[in-house]
């Protein structure tokens, strides 16, 4: 006797796009040319990464402003297990980097090999990934400068 | 506008019901549930027909599915229909819903409920799903991490003495129930309502690097609107110990008894309403505060005050 099995497929997906639009994606496209934009926030500072709208007041943002690869550490944490996804696989620091000619911090990981290396106001700069997208990920982590 | 004026009818918390394990291997979300609703509604004599708006708050990525908070429903019986709704965030946030659908004429109770079973899976890296998705999530970063940066921020800027060592991301499973009723239909339901005599919450900006982390603008403004000044005791929402200085220095709690907790993702924040409502129907409070958190380094605070008389 044979048996008959009822197969069904089922695919998930996403059956839609979303346009980043002209902030955002301008922050991606950059990366994607190893450059760092920003955008000015209502009260002049440069806001890195740039947000549509600006935080305090809420208004519409678009001045788009070049940045540098290179800045300072403003707080940090040793991450000494990283997780499935993380930058990188092995310990590394988490930290907010503020660019030169930023005035607020970027969320990075560190490649600082072991704790003692890192300390608030130590001055990091971008290693870029190969093969870059358009992505966050294009920034791979920062490194300190010695 | 201040939250106190914003509530035309006085409303209570009248009842509540909590539960909370390590970690819940057997039961799923609505087994856990079931019996904390009841004992909620049951305590003022209640059933869900009584109720006219149900609320809840949880995380669908806890569970993996989308819509996962639609099955919880199965706890309380949305047959014959119900008003109900729900947040992806902690229960407390759906009091304040609940809150706000009490000022209607014609809805006088309303039971809310949140819960979580965070055990079953990473939740450190579960709440990575919550944070923003083209700068942030993509990175993974553990909830540990964010609350880590936030206190040697703290430690940095010398103004707390000794900053409290991070311990691991508290995990535990539970849920808890509240019921809230309006002006006299709350009297008939308990000798001891905790009214709300003021409820806010606020937001800071979604983007870590903007906000200074050793300040919460929002629990400020929200305090502040809430009428927090004045008050003898608080029960605070504190997922990690460090976050309970930045939350003492944003109420001004000088001279008030202070009870942090953080309870389960999703329900500490609603848990700590109803122990400060508990407080307030013990004697133990006359003014309350309860403070509710959610996302990272205390990214959106709620704060209520009670008192166990109304307006």
């Amino acid at each position: 006797m044979t048996e008959s099995v009822l197969v069904a497929e089922h695919g998930i997906e996403y059956t839609y796009t979303r346009s980043t639009g002209p902030v955002i994606g301008a922050f991606l496209t950059a990366l994607r040319d190893r450059q760092i934009v920003g955008v000015r926030g209502s009260d002049g500072r440069v806001i890195v990464p740039p947000t549509e709208y600006d935080p305090v007041t809420s208004e519409d943002l678009s001045e788009i402003v070049p940045v540098a690869d290179e800045g300072v550490v403003t707080t940090w944490a040793w991450n000494d297990s990283p997780r499935m996804g993380q930058p990188l696989d092995r310990p590394f620091a988490w930290a907010l980097v503020q660019l030169d000619g930023a005035d607020t911090g970027l969320l990075a990981a560190v490649d600082a090999g072991e704790p003692g290396a890192m300390r608030t106001g130590v001055r990091v700069k971008a290693r870029w990934a190969d093969g870059r997208v358009g992505s966050i990920r294009d920034l791979a982590c920062f490194e300190v400068v010695a | 506008m201040s939250g106190q004026a914003a509530l035309r009818r006085d409303v209570a918390i009248v009842s509540w019901a909590s539960f909370e394990t390590p970690s819940e291997p057997a039961r799923n979300e609505v087994e856990m549930l079931l019996p904390v609703v009841q004992e909620a509604l049951g305590k003022v004599g209640l059933t869900q027909q009584d109720i006219g708006f149900t609320v809840s708050g949880s995380s669908d990525y806890l569970q993996g599915f989308p819509f996962a908070f639609v099955g919880a429903l199965d706890a309380v019986g949305a047959w014959p229909p119900i008003r109900e709704s729900h947040v992806e965030m902690d229960g407390a946030f759906a009091l304040y819903e609940a809150v706000n659908v009490l000022q209607e004429e014609g809805i006088d109770t309303a039971l809310v409920y949140a819960f979580a079973r965070p055990s079953r899976g990473e939740v450190d890296r579960t709440l990575a799903l919550q944070l923003d998705p083209y700068y942030v999530a993509p990175l993974w970063p553990d909830a540990r991490g964010l609350a880590a940066l936030q206190a040697q921020a703290m430690k940095d800027s010398g103004r707390f003495g000794d900053v409290p060592d991070l311990p691991p991301t508290y995990v535990a499973d539970g849920c808890v129930a509240v019921v809230l009723a309006v002006g006299d239909r709350a009297r008939e339901l308990t000798k001891t309502p905790a009214w709300i005599r003021g409820i806010d919450h606020r937001i800071e900006p979604p983007s870590l690097g903007v906000r200074d982390l050793t300040t919460s603008p929002s629990t400020i403004a929200a305090g502040d609107a809430a009428g927090a000044a004045g008050a003898d005791a608080a029960w605070l929402h504190v997922p990690y110990p460090h976050q309970e200085l930045v939350l003492r220095e944003a109420l001004g709690l000088s001279g008030a008894t202070v009870d942090s907790a953080a309870g389960p993702v999703m329900v500490g924040g609603l848990e700590r309403l109803a122990a400060a409502a508990a407080g307030i129907a013990a004697g133990k409070a006359r003014r309350a505060v309860a403070h509710a958190t959610s996302g990272p380094c205390l990214q959106q605070n709620l704060v209520a005050v009670l008192e166990g008389v109304a307006q």
